[in-house]
């Protein structure tokens, strides 16, 4: 009996140590879970575009929805017929300004909320919950009803909420730095620094006028009109660089999730990285909302979507969301401008009205959890 | 040069509680080490220093030769693995990729076949390869623990920390995983430290056993034969025992508590 238990840690030692191992059916299971991963993405990715090439033809101005994609070519290509001017004029002017917007606002909030919901170690978690929202709600309210604004200009509004948004995160890691970055006291303190946000918002609307007050309720619903290139070449850059520095700590993500000792001795710094990742999706998630207002939801549901698809691999996950977001977004655009046409319902809401339902559906729809707290 | 060596390390809280009062000892071999002792007299904390995952108040913490806090935390992650009592994972993913996670510090930015044949193998060691594709969320406690101790594995380190390994675990895996570990430090050279309570397993399968007492002192370092004794129980358990041989290694019966 003894010889026999021997013989088996032997073979399992063996084994260990052993070169040569059968792992074929392994790695093309595993080849077989990455290429489902992609296609999800390249999917998400293929909807956006689609509902890009459908947002270009809604207005009153009829333009077929496979020219759409003709004028965008021909103007890229500096060769726009004399027949096309007037759509090129329209689409390149008008519409494109606002999709481009959506589609960046979707693909940052998207991303933004996969990697807050990593380091927060919380499934509730997007880019609002640290107090983002209220402190953009809080620059822009104080914009729009008092004239405080730290810029002058066209973009007064946008620089106090960009600017505002960022002041809880600095408090989440001053905060950090003397208590330590754990989830739940970067959570708090981002709970904390949003309640004083909302009051001092709620002051200055008791006290504002009625034609200020509808215009801090339009801009906290979140809206893409009136978007224009200068905004999309702003959100680009925060957004692409934002996100290729978040692809590029995806991994160190991963292991983040085995908890902050286990990152530690697989090789991460679980307080540094979760201070540099939150410092990121702050600058992404304001650079989008101070544009848009408060798009809501889109930081929550397109993780946890992508998350019940493809599993929780931040390599995937993070280009999953942002494709997700993306095509949400695009998606709710053109339902709320088509709905109750000519009338325009705020993308914000929409986003809801599609997205709760669908993500309602989709849990109730799982056999397995997304998460598992420990 | 030693593999492990601490000296005169005195290690607590921030709340100014010392838990370790001045621990020396050098571990120069690939060995299979248990430290045994009380609940809170500072085993897991011990593991803890020596990973780097607690910087000591005083003293220092050297492996092979160098101040553990000299030593890049990538660079350690290649030389000691930690495995703790529970795991925290919080995302679920396959089995196969939450082991991988083991591989950050020696995998490039795309999962290798040799890293894919690491797991694989890690998985085979701890026989859960059949689980391979399954959703680490759907298993038990005890599994988690082997994926745990997979991971550790899959960092191919020198030295492999293990927080109460078979705490979890069914009387065939707690024998399995206590054997494997012991024959580990045999053939492969890996230096083994495990906290553990369970006394017969440290006497039958450690090369080596640390008691440490109250207040986080050690009692006595050796080999089991001569450390695991009445005397010892007594004096560090409050416990009765009768010690009894079990094939050259002492199997302790417990009796009842002293006071």
């Amino acid at each position: 009996m003894l010889e026999t238990s021997e013989k088996i840690i032997d073979d399992a030692v063996d084994a260990w140590m052993a070169d040569d191992v059968r792992i074929e059916e392994t790695v093309t299971n595993y080849h077989k879970n990455t290429v489902k991963k992609i296609t999800f993405i390249v999917l998400c990715l293929i909807v956006a575009l689609l509902a890009a090439g459908y947002a270009m033809t809604v207005g009153d101005y009829q333009v077929g929805f496979w020219h759409t994609y003709e004028v965008v070519f021909e103007h890229l290509m500096g060769n726009v017929p004399e027949a096309d001017e007037t759509a090129d004029y329209l689409i390149w002017g008008w519409r494109l300004p606002r999709i481009c917007t959506g589609i960046l606002a979707g693909a940052g909030l998207g991303a933004a909320g996969a990697v807050m919901q990593s380091i927060l170690r919380n499934p509730l978690a997007d880019p609002y919950t640290t107090g983002i929202s209220s402190g953009a709600g809080f620059g822009a309210t104080i914009a729009i009803a008092l004239g405080f604004t730290v810029a002058n200009g066209a973009y007064g509004i946008v620089t106090n909420a960009f600017i505002f948004a960022l002041i809880p995160t600095a408090v989440i890691i001053v905060v950090s730095k003397m208590k330590g970055a754990s989830p739940t006291t970067m959570i708090m303190a981002g709970i904390a620094v949003m309640y004083i946000f909302n009051a001092c918002t709620t002051m200055i609307k008791l006290w504002a006028d009625p034609d200020k007050l509808s215009a801090i309720f339009a801009w906290q619903v979140g809206s893409i009109d009136g978007a224009t290139w200068v905004q999309v070449y702003f959100m680009a850059g925060v957004v692409i660089v934002g996100y290729f520095i978040l692809q590029l700590m995806s991994r160190k993500l991963n292991v983040l999730s085995t908890g902050d000792e286990s990152s530690r001795s697989i090789g991460v710094n679980a307080n540094s990285l979760r201070i540099v990742c939150m410092l990121i999706v702050s600058l992404l998630a304001a650079g989008v909302v101070s544009f848009t207002g408060l798009i809501g939801f889109i930081g929550l549901v397109s993780p946890h979507i992508s998350r019940l698809v493809i599993g929780s691999d931040n390599r995937f996950l993070i280009p999953a969301s942002a494709a997700f977001g993306a095509a949400l977004l695009t998606i709710a655009d053109v339902v709320g401008r088509t709905v109750i046409a000519p009338a325009v319902i705020q993308v914000g809401v929409i986003t809801a009205f599609i997205g709760g339902p669908m993500f309602l559906y989709l849990i109730l729809k799982q056999k397995k959890e997304a998460w598992r707290c420990p | 040069m030693s593999i492990i060596s601490l000296d005169n390390v005195v290690c607590g809280y921030g709340d100014g509680r010392t838990v370790l009062e001045d621990i020396s000892f050098q571990i120069d071999k690939p060995e299979y080490v248990c430290i045994i002792g009380p609940n809170g007299v500072g085993k897991s904390t011990l593991i803890r220093v020596v990973d780097g995952l607690i910087k000591p108040k005083s003293g220092t913490v050297s492996v092979f030769g160098r101040s553990v806090e000299e030593y890049d935390l990538r660079d350690l992650s290649k030389i000691i693995g930690y495995v703790p009592v529970i795991s925290s994972d919080f995302n679920v993913m396959s089995v196969l990729d939450t082991v991988l996670i083991g591989r950050y510090s020696r995998q490039k930015w795309r999962t290798s076949k040799e890293d894919i044949a690491v797991a694989v193998k890690a998985l085979k060691a701890m026989e859960i390869e059949d689980l391979a594709e399954r959703n680490f969320n759907e298993l038990s406690a005890g599994q988690h623990q082997k994926v745990s101790i997979a991971r550790g594995l899959v960092q191919e380190p020198k030295i492999l920390m293990l927080d109460e390994p078979t705490a979890n675990l069914d009387i065939r895996h707690q024998i399995y995983v206590s054997a494997f570990l012991r024959r580990l430090s045999d053939k492969a050279g890996m230096t083994c430290f495990t906290v553990s309570h369970d006394l017969n397993l440290a006497a039958k399968y450690a090369t080596k056993v640390i008691v440490l007492q109250k207040p986080g002192k050690i009692y006595a370092i050796g080999d089991p034969n001569d450390v695991i004794n009445k005397q010892m129980i007594h004096d560090v358990y409050n416990v009765d025992s009768e010690i009894v041989d079990d094939h050259g290694t002492p199997h302790v019966i417990l009796q009842g508590v002293l006071r």
